[in-house]
């Protein structure tokens, strides 16, 4: 056994009911060195990681720290071990400052808040981050919420850092500084596990690789013996192609047209400013930015969800008359005959009812159909059918409740839902996050037909990869702003980032292109 | 190995699907909560010097062993059967309407202004008919109100229907004790004129009949309706309702409009089928055991029926226990009290199982 | 003028009830438990509390019981009993998982089930009311404050002319005050209710917290209920006034914005509300209908928080929701 192993997993296995989440995994989690658990959405990385801080108690197996073995039955416990993790949901209180979220939870610390501001300064000076300690968590940006998430967790002296894909929400630069910061860390001998699925990231930040499939543990590899081609066909199991078809769709049409719109949310923040942009049929307009730029309220504005302050959004016919939606009700958009389908970000909390299985959830659109009181089940029973054969959902039956289905097959039934109707406008946010491979490519293609059966789509996303090769125009949002239209078949990923985080100076551009 | 004994002796694991309880186990356990709460009411029974197991002999034959006993059983159910049908709704849109009483209440005062004012003037159909649709009309404004400030500021309904409650109660002991009492002094509203009084269908009131055609309403409502599937999206997600182009606030404003009018309704019932007069004691706490029923049946329509019945049964058998063996009444809150504590837990046996450590997982997997 | 300093004055007492029941509900709500059952609980605290001294008093002789010991008894018993509610709504909601807002009402059913039963029980046993002799009852209405403090215009009738209760309660509502800001188990115990997630990753007993909050909180609400049937009652149990008592005190908690020091001048100003009518007539009013004032500001007053939303008057945002590890 080498000397550098802090954290040894033996034979882990982790079931949730029928479903395997980790099947008899192995792994060793070394001191001075970063490695990357890679794998799929729902692979089973962050179950597995959870076994180690607390969260979760394996079915079987053992866990070994420095040799010996130990029962982590809560996250005290891990703490004790000196393991930290840092979830890709914050673990903050909202209304406590920085220092008061820190010794959350300290058992032999006083409340002496001034003892406590000194710690973290020492802390953010040996590895390079900066953090005010009386400042509330509501007032912070997103990075800033995950350093005291990560100054938490070296608060209490964590020796194994696990960070459960921490980019997710970053700027390309933000994340720069986060891998700066890690690699100092590595340099101190402490153990660091990052949990992630983006090639990108892993080729450029760490020294080993492990990879997780379907919940089984298919090896480790040294970063400097891969590439992105060999962690790919490890990752999903055969070989895949990384391109997603992109037809061209002949005389596109413009048909959503937005001009000056700003929304306010209840607090008075503006969420969007004088936004304006075309969407034509026949194409997928991307729309990139980091998380909580307006993406969310520019879809609902749309939709009639998210009240506008000022600003147009016209949907324009065929013959060439225009429909104002602003004002509008998602009732009254759809009685004035506009198709819109949306898929929300939020899938249980948003576009269904999680205690209702697929039939009532097809309803969800049609319920209003007829002038009865009763509501018709016919033609959503065999949407339902339809769609449960079609995109090969795997439930039980279509009355089970969809809350109880997986994250995919959730997606299925939403989508599957949405292009029902083939809207002339379809909006998605987000249509793929914690989806696997194979169910990703499944909705790109769903998109793509939509496309060139002549809809407008909007393609709110979060990787840029995608992004370039799915859509014909990405739309850059920052802060609320547009700070650039542009050609995603010619754009590079550089030059989104770069716009993703400065409004200046590109506006004017992206109006005239 | 020492260390293995730290995994905790055992741990909570939530089913979730292809590992869900088989119905039939579901309904054991269901039963078994009763049981262990009838069990557990029989602690203060004990404390009283009763047996328990006479006890609840004597409130099972004092509750149905004759006519005279089944008759006020039933009285006693019918606008609890009723006030529960009236929660059911809110209770499925997630809305904690506690104020069925209040709701009852200004039913009854609505209703009671016609039967003071109207009783022998004109012929008995036509009395109670605008009697029912008064009291309708009555716990509909008492409904609306709470609904429609939670629709316009979300305000918190559970309080706000509850004082409603005393709002009502308050305004029937001023009206009792002022301007309808009988003779000064009595605080009593005079017994109504006979036109008012509902005909007996098979020696009862036949507010049963419209009891348990309201079930069937209702159960339709809840099922089968397009009103009844969007109190059922609304009660699962406010956001997912408005996706689907529904309007929140009057859905919620109309729910509470029909879940006060049934109230009223259960008022009117009280007061033309057995009352005859208007009191603050009117309602004897009809509208919070509803609550009890109305979630005890898990919203069904038709299981309402049976549990209405069962608290009937252990609220009139009570009062057959005070009078032979001298146990106090209010026994009956203490065993409906239990009897809901123990039905709101046994849910977790269903929903969670416990995995000891030592038993392999493949085998409950299997 | 005078008539409203009288009428301050007198709610002292009412006042008191409304200020424990308040107190306890909000160290509750503040783990994250919506416990609606505090009128069952001021019911319980209401007999048990009288029962305990008066079971005290059979004990030791009417000759030898000691007004301060009987306090004791009363205080302890209606406080156990609360606890004792609070626990079991832990164990339905907190380990069993039951939706909080029934188990609340379950709670009201029964609490209210057991005082009457408990108080008609004694009443059998006991032949007649139960009650304590004149010397306690005058021990628990005690107003101890010296006469140059009672006889400060003004002031002196509120702040000196009131029962000890009143005086506990005040020192209660600044220590809870500084166990929130000040003390490490405050910060945890917010946290349990803001963010269950948060705190049991931070390695905090949530369950431990809960359920101690949820007792000790139930304990102080009963505390309330004893108040009422030993001081304003006189010490015999009249099972229908204390009614709506514990559904105010849930309803001042979101009045109070959650901070004990609010709760202060709250159950103040509803406790003279409560009383108004026997001290400021105003005529063409029937008694009944001003009765109902209160229940009627109440109303008003929810509707104006809801309407004016503040950011940090909020409830615990995880406020009636209840928590499982592996839930997520």
């Amino acid at each position: 056994m080498q000397e550098n192993c802090a954290i040894e997993l033996k034979n882990i296995r982790k079931t949730f009911g029928f479903v395997v989440a980790n099947d008899e995994i192995n792994l060793k989690i070394n001191r001075g060195e970063i490695l990357c658990l890679l794998g799929e959405n729902g692979s089973g990385k962050t179950t597995l990681m959870n076994m180690l801080s607390g969260i979760y108690q394996p079915d079987s197996g053992e866990i070994f720290k420095d040799g010996e073995q130990v029962a982590i039955r809560s996250p005290r416990d891990a703490y004790g071990l000196g393991i930290g993790m840092i979830h890709q949901h914050y673990h903050l209180v909202d209304v406590f400052t920085a220092a008061q979220n820190i010794i959350l939870g300290l058992e032999n610390e006083k409340m002496d808040l001034g003892a406590v501001n000194d710690k973290v300064k020492d802390i953010c000076d040996r590895y390079g981050f900066h953090v005010d300690p009386k400042m509330k968590v509501y007032d912070m940006s997103v990075s800033q919420k995950q350093t005291i998430e990560i100054v938490k967790v070296l608060y209490r002296g964590a020796e194994i850092l696990i960070l459960d894909e921490p980019t997710a929400v970053l700027t390309p630069q933000e994340t720069d500084k986060l891998f700066a910061v890690l690699r100092n860390m590595k340099k101190d001998n402490k153990a660091i596990v990052l949990i992630t699925h983006k090639l990108a990231e892993v080729l450029d930040v760490s020294d080993k690789v492990a990879i997780l499939r379907k919940g089984k543990y298919i090896g480790t590899v040294n970063t400097k013996e891969a590439t992105a081609q060999s962690l790919t066909d490890m990752m999903v199991g055969r070989a895949v192609t990384l391109n997603i078809d992109r037809p061209v769709y002949d005389n596109p049409k413009d048909r959503l047209e937005i001009k000056g719109l700003t929304v306010v949310d209840n607090e008075g923040i503006n969420k969007l400013t004088d936004v304006s942009f075309t969407a034509r049929t026949g194409e997928i307009l991307g729309v990139a930015g980091i998380a909580g730029s307006g993406q969310k309220e520019l879809l609902e504005a749309i939709t009639g969800l998210y009240p506008v302050k000022s600003g147009s959004i016209a949907f324009l016919n065929d013959d060439g008359s225009r429909n104002e939606l602003v004002g509008k009700t998602p009732m009254q958009i759809r009685q004035a005959g506009v198709g819109m389908g949306f898929v929300p970000e939020d899938r249980l909390g948003m576009g269904l009812v999680g205690s209702m299985g697929m039939t009532n959830n097809m309803m969800l659109r049609s319920w209003r159909n007829g002038r009865s009181i009763f509501f018709n089940k016919k033609a959503p029973q065999s949407l339902a059918d339809r769609v449960w054969k079609d995109l090969e959902v795997v439930t039980p039956s279509t009355e089970f409740p969809v809350r109880r289905m997986s994250g995919g097959n959730i997606q299925k039934v939403l989508v599957g839902r949405e292009i029902a109707s083939s809207p002339p406008v379809l909006l998605t946010a987000y249509a793929v996050r914690g989806l696997d491979i194979n169910t990703s490519y499944t909705i790109y293609n769903l998109l793509t037909e939509q496309k060139m059966n002549g809809a407008a789509v909007m393609y709110v996303g979060e990787e840029l990869d995608v992004l370039l090769q799915l859509c014909d125009r990405i739309l850059v949002l920052c802060g609320g702003k547009v700070s650039g239209i542009v050609d995603a078949r010619t754009v590079t990923k550089e030059q989104i980032g770069l716009l993703m985080t400065s409004v200046e100076g590109n506006t004017k551009e992206a109006k005239d292109e | 190995m020492s260390e293995k004994s730290k995994t905790p002796l055992f741990r909570l694991v939530k089913r979730v699907k292809g590992d869900m309880m088989s119905p039939r186990k579901a309904l054991a356990i269901r039963v078994a909560s009763v049981v262990i709460a009838l069990i557990l009411g029989s602690i203060p029974i004990m404390l009283t010097g009763a047996n328990p197991v006479k006890a609840y002999g004597v409130i099972v034959v004092g509750s149905l062993s004759n006519a005279i006993y089944l008759k006020q059983t039933i009285k006693i159910a019918i606008p609890l059967l009723v006030c529960s049908l009236a929660i059911a709704p809110c209770f499925k849109m997630k809305f904690w309407n506690i104020g069925a009483e209040g709701q009852l209440m200004f039913g009854a005062i609505c209703s009671a202004f016609f039967a003071i004012n109207l009783g022998g003037k004109i012929p008995s159909f036509f009395i109670l008919l605008i009697m029912a649709i008064a009291a309708a009309l009555g716990g509909a404004i008492w409904g609306f109100i709470p609904g429609f400030f939670k629709a316009k500021y979300n305000t918190n309904e559970t309080l706000f229907t509850l004082m409603m409650n005393y709002i009502a109660i308050g305004m029937v002991k001023w009206l009792q004790g002022g301007p309808w009492e009988g003779r000064k002094g009595t605080q009593l509203v005079p017994t109504f004129h006979k036109s008012t009084f509902l005909p007996e269908v098979f020696g009862v009131q036949c507010g049963w009949i419209i009891a348990l055609i309201l079930v069937i309403i209702v159960h339709i409502y809840m099922n089968y309706t397009k009103h009844g599937y969007e109190v059922a999206v609304i009660g699962d997600s406010l956001n997912t309702a408005r996706y689907a182009g529904m309007n929140v606030g009057w859905i919620m404003m109309r729910t509470m409009l029909l879940s006060g009018a049934l109230c009223g309704i259960a008022g009117f019932l009280i007061l033309a089928g057995e009352n005859h007069t208007i009191n603050s004691a009117l309602s004897g706490g009809v509208g919070f055991t509803a609550i009890t029923v109305s979630w005890l049946s898990q919203l069904n329509a038709f299981v309402m029926i049976g549990i209405s019945a069962l608290l009937a049964i252990i609220s009139k058998g009570s009062k057959t226990l005070n009078q032979r063996m001298g146990v106090p009444s209010s026994v009956a809150e203490i065993v409906s009290g239990i009897l809901l504590f123990c039905m709101l837990g046994c849910e977790f046996f269903i929903n969670y199982k416990v995995v000891f450590r030592k038993k392999s997982e493949k085998e409950v997997a299997a | 003028m005078n008539s409203i300093i009288a009428l301050i004055a007198a709610a002292g007492t009412y006042a008191t009830v409304l200020m424990f029941g308040t107190m306890g509900e909000i160290i509750t709500e503040k783990s994250g438990n919506l416990n609606l059952g505090v009128e069952g609980i001021m019911y319980m605290g209401g007999i048990i509390g009288l029962v305990a001294a008066n079971r005290y008093e059979a004990m030791v002789g009417e000759a030898a019981s000691n007004g301060f010991i009987a306090i004791l008894f009363a205080i302890f018993g209606a406080f156990i009993a609360g606890a004792l509610a609070g626990l079991i709504f832990s164990f339905i909601t907190v380990t069993l998982r039951a939706n909080q807002n029934v188990t609340g009402l379950a709670m009201t059913t029964f609490g209210t089930g057991v005082a009457k039963f408990i108080g008609e029980v004694m009443r059998n046993k006991l032949g007649g009311y139960v009650s304590v002799s004149n010397h306690l009852k005058e021990a628990f209405s005690l107003k101890f404050m010296p006469k140059f403090l009672k006889n400060i215009p003004i002031l002196g009738p509120i702040l000196f002319n009131q029962v000890h209760f009143f005086y506990i309660g005040i020192i209660l509502a600044v220590l809870i005050y500084l166990f929130f800001s000040k003390t490490k188990a405050g910060l945890y115990l917010r946290a349990v209710g803001e963010s269950p997630v948060t705190a049991d990753a931070a390695g905090i007993n949530i369950t431990r917290y809960k359920y101690l909050a949820t007792m000790i909180g139930g304990g102080i609400s009963a505390i309330g209920g004893m108040v009422y049937t030993m001081t304003t009652a006189g010490c015999v149990w009249i099972e229908a006034s204390l009614s709506g008592v514990g559904w105010l005190s849930v309803a001042l908690v979101i009045f109070c914005t959650w901070n004990p020091l609010n709760s202060l001048w709250g159950s103040l100003l509803f406790g003279s509300l409560m009383i108004m009518y026997l001290w400021i007539i105003v005529p063409g009013i029937p008694t009944e209908l001003y009765k109902i004032l209160p229940y009627v500001v109440t109303l008003i007053v929810l509707i104006i928080t809801s309407i004016r939303n503040n950011r940090d008057k909020q409830p615990p945002a995880s406020l009636g929701n209840n928590y499982f590890r592996e839930d997520r």
